[in-house]
């Protein structure tokens, strides 16, 4: 006897597919703080993976709204899904992970995953996609983009065509976020005798009012309150360290931001220093105080503390801490400490830091009444070298 | 019950017993068996030439664990992406080093690192049904062999200030149904004992505020776990601490060996740990035992440090008295393995040297030069040796089976 399955039974067979799969996903977006959920998310992700082909788009969809545990679930279940069709030489919904891959909407690193998928599927998509990725919300997408817009300025240059590639290389600026790729072209640009302001592409804050030094012996400065934390009060004096202290300008011309409080506050050990600074943004919404800081340090943002951490001369980098905030549109009032240890090693002199505001992509945010550039072309500090990797 | 349930009971029973033993040959963590370095009798060559490279695979990403070697499969960490943020586990085959299979996750923790490590700097550790692998933002992925993914934590998320801006470095170790991890940092510093099934806490326990990348060792009846002030045995079921003896090392780990614990402080101080409760006894120590970044081994009674700079001591296990000392082809970060009668150096400029340590003042029987950086510690196999630089996964020994 033939057997032929009924086109209702087919759809109740898919139907109850996608609940399930809902059921999964939803518990997938359960997952939360310290495992919870942990166990139900795994035996979800283990379902999903054994999923075909055809679900891949809504896996990724899934991703939009997961927090980042819950993608790396949903994420595990793509990939197998996805090493298993291609080894069996299966199909795969090209064009349905394409449009999810355009719709910038959609979540940056769900996008790229797409795109990692269709270039397994069709390499030569690479080719044709990166290019449209110059701006792009996904980091890694623009990357790729860039070092195509580098690539194309590098074929310039080497033909001598001093004009073309300086405008190649300053396309490339533009859509640059990545330190060690801005630090390339501006090398490029700086040798075909381009001015390239790099506090402003970063969006560094160069403008700062300090005070200081209060005490950090033992490191217990670390939690102590002093007045700047109980009251912003820009015109008054209190008792520091040694003697009373009041708030200063202070700025910075370096290449990368870094604001020195040594100069100002005297070359110390064992001290607390603050420093503030006013922003007045464009618009109101999301947006990143991006740190880079090898000192204690804690920052308030409007009032509101933030984040602190009390880690001594371990390295500091561009972007090292990423914190996120809302701004007002308007003023809004960034308040940094800045603690230096006893350590009396030459290395552990530095009492520093670099700040900017931008948005998820790197993208700086300017403040509206940011002031130019101390010198068009920033002091180099002696030892900047390229920047490192990693967050 | 029936015969036939009878029957399937016992069934089932082999099944779960077989599948919970693994091969005494297996490379299940930093170092090894017992965290030792030691494999001893791997059918190593002992004589390492261009012919022994039986195969040279490419990897996704940066890293310097190790890999683990689990039946005819090696399994590795690594670490890409313009910020190091996307973490790779891969499966190979041991036999040609191709691909089995391979998973990536996104980093939830920070991933700044010094340059000279990377993300991938924990070596994972496994219980032979499941693979565990730490990276340096702090994520713990739990795995099974065949890359399904069974738990997923963010310890930086959930404890935000763990973290070194250096990196994070120690390697996880499973002891029956707990994973037991440290954290330590200048910052939020602590050991965690995870619960293998889903990735909970057993247990938390505050450590010293500082930096720190040793690696625990399981002993009878508990974790050794080494900062730089000391070294202290916890229970893993609940993270106790049964004592604590004062020095010790923040790079370097422990080695437990033929009967002692060998601790990198004050040169090596060799300790006989208590039976039950108590206190332990100190054996001997040695001030010119010393260890810099690279950990001791202990192999037939025998214990070798080697310091940065390529000096290798030999000195007797028993009682810390100096035997020979060799000068060999530094810098080292990686620990040398042994088996057979040789230990095996990799430094960091990728030259694979073998000591016959049976050699009156030990002596280099051979060297290899790879050409490419080495800082991690290799792993062994049967007649296998594996290395890994930031690109490529080595194996040496038993190029026939190419």
């Amino acid at each position: 006897m033939q057997i032929r399955p009924s086109l209702t039974a087919i759809l109740l067979c898919v139907t109850s597919y996608c609940c399930a799969q809902d059921a999964e996903i939803a518990a997938i977006h359960k997952v939360g703080p310290e495992a919870l959920n942990n166990r139900e998310a795994g035996e979800a992700a283990g379902i999903l993976a054994r999923g075909g082909a055809d679900q891949l788009p809504r896996l990724l969809l899934a991703m939009n709204p997961a927090n980042e545990l819950a993608a790396n679930y949903l994420r595990s279940a793509v990939d197998t899904i996805v090493d298993r069709t291609l080894a069996a030489k299966g199909r795969m919904p090209v064009s349905e992970m394409r449009a999810f891959l355009l719709d910038t909407a959609n979540h940056p690193r769900a996008r790229r995953l797409a795109y990692e998928i269709l270039v397994r599927v069709t390499p030569e998509a690479a080719a044709e996609l990166l290019p449209g990725f110059a701006n792009d919300p996904s980091v890694e997408l623009r990357f790729d983009a860039v070092e195509l817009l580098i690539a194309a300025a590098n074929t310039l240059k080497e033909a001598r065509e001093t004009e073309g590639a300086a405008k190649a290389y300053q396309k490339a600026l533009d859509a640059a976020r990545d330190q060690k790729q801005i630090y390339t072209i501006t090398g490029e640009l700086r040798s075909l005798g381009v001015i390239v302001d790099l506090p402003r592409h970063f969006g560094f804050l160069t403008h700062w009012k300090a005070i200081g030094p209060f005490d950090n012996l033992n490191l217990a400065g670390f939690e102590t309150v002093y007045p700047p934390e109980k009251e912003l009060e820009l015109t008054r004096e209190y008792d520091g360290k040694s003697g009373r202290v009041k708030w200063m300008d202070i700025s910075t011309n370096e290449e990368y931001g870094m604001v020195d409080l040594n100069p100002a506050l005297g070359e110390l050990k064992e001290v607390t220093g603050y420093a503030t600074a006013e922003f007045h943004s464009p618009v109101a919404g999301p947006a990143e105080l991006r740190l880079g800081c090898k000192n204690g340090w804690k920052v308030w943002f409007n009032s509101q503390f933030i984040f602190g951490r009390d880690e001594y001369h371990r390295g500091a980098r561009i972007d090292q801490y990423r914190l996120p905030v809302n701004l007002k549109k308007g003023s809004n009032r960034i308040l940094l400490k800045v603690c230096q240890n006893g350590e009396v090693k030459e290395w552990t002199k530095e009492w520093e830091f670099q700040l900017r505001v931008c948005d998820a992509t790197g993208t700086a945010i300017l403040a509206t009444d940011r002031p130019p550039s101390v010198s068009a072309e920033p002091k180099l500090k002696t030892k900047t070298k390229a920047p490192a990797s990693g967050k | 019950m029936n015969t036939f349930s009878k029957y399937s009971l016992l069934l089932s029973m082999l099944v779960c017993a077989a599948s919970n033993v693994t091969q005494a040959a297996d490379w299940l963590q930093f170092r090894g068996p017992g965290g030792t370095g030691v494999a001893p009798d791997s059918g190593l060559p002992a004589r390492l030439s261009e012919s022994e490279i039986a195969w040279k695979a490419p990897l996704p990403g940066r890293g310097i664990s190790s890999p683990l070697v689990i039946g005819d499969r090696l399994y590795v960490t690594a670490s890409s992406g313009p910020e190091q943020d996307r973490l790779h586990v891969m499966c190979l085959r041991a036999s040609d080093g191709g691909k089995v299979w391979e998973r990536q996750f996104w980093a939830t923790g920070r991933t700044m690192t010094h340059v000279k490590i990377s993300v991938a700097t924990s070596t994972p550790c496994s219980d032979g049904q499941r693979i565990y692998a730490a990276f340096s933002s702090n994520d713990v992925v739990c795995l099974d062999l065949d890359g399904g993914l069974i738990w997923m934590r963010g310890l930086t998320r959930d404890y935000p200030n763990a973290s070194n801006s250096l990196g994070m470095a120690s390697s996880p170790v499973v002891v029956g149904e707990t994973l037991v991890f440290p954290v330590e940092s200048e910052s939020e510093s602590f050991a965690i004992g995870i619960n293998t099934h889903d990735g909970s806490n057993r247990w938390k326990i505050g450590r010293p505020k500082q930096s720190n990348w040793t690696s625990p060792v399981a002993v009878e009846g508990g974790v050794v776990l080494l900062s730089g002030g000391a070294v202290s045995v916890v229970e893993p079921l609940t993270g106790k601490e049964k004592w604590t003896y004062g020095g010790g090392s923040s790079m370097s780990s422990v080695v437990y060996a033929e009967g002692a614990l060998y601790v990198p402080a004050k040169g090596t101080t060799a300790l006989r740990l208590p039976a039950g409760e108590g206190e332990p006894v100190v054996l001997w120590q040695n001030n010119q035992a010393l260890c810099a970044t690279v950990s001791p081994v202990v192999h037939k009674g025998r214990l070798y440090t080697l310091n940065n700079a390529g000096i290798l001591k030999c000195t007797s296990a028993k009682d810390g008295e100096k035997v020979w000392q060799l000068r060999t082809t530094g810098p080292y970060s990686s620990t040398p393995v042994a088996s057979g009668n040789y230990l095996y150096l990799v430094n960091e400029k990728g030259l694979v040297q073998t000591v016959d340590t049976t050699a009156t003042e030990g002596a280099v029987v051979s060297s290899l030069d790879l050409q490419d950086t080495f800082i991690g510690t290799p792993s062994i196999g049967p007649k296998a040796l594996y290395l890994r630089s930031d690109k490529y996964l080595y194996r040496l020994g038993g190029a026939a089976a190419k």
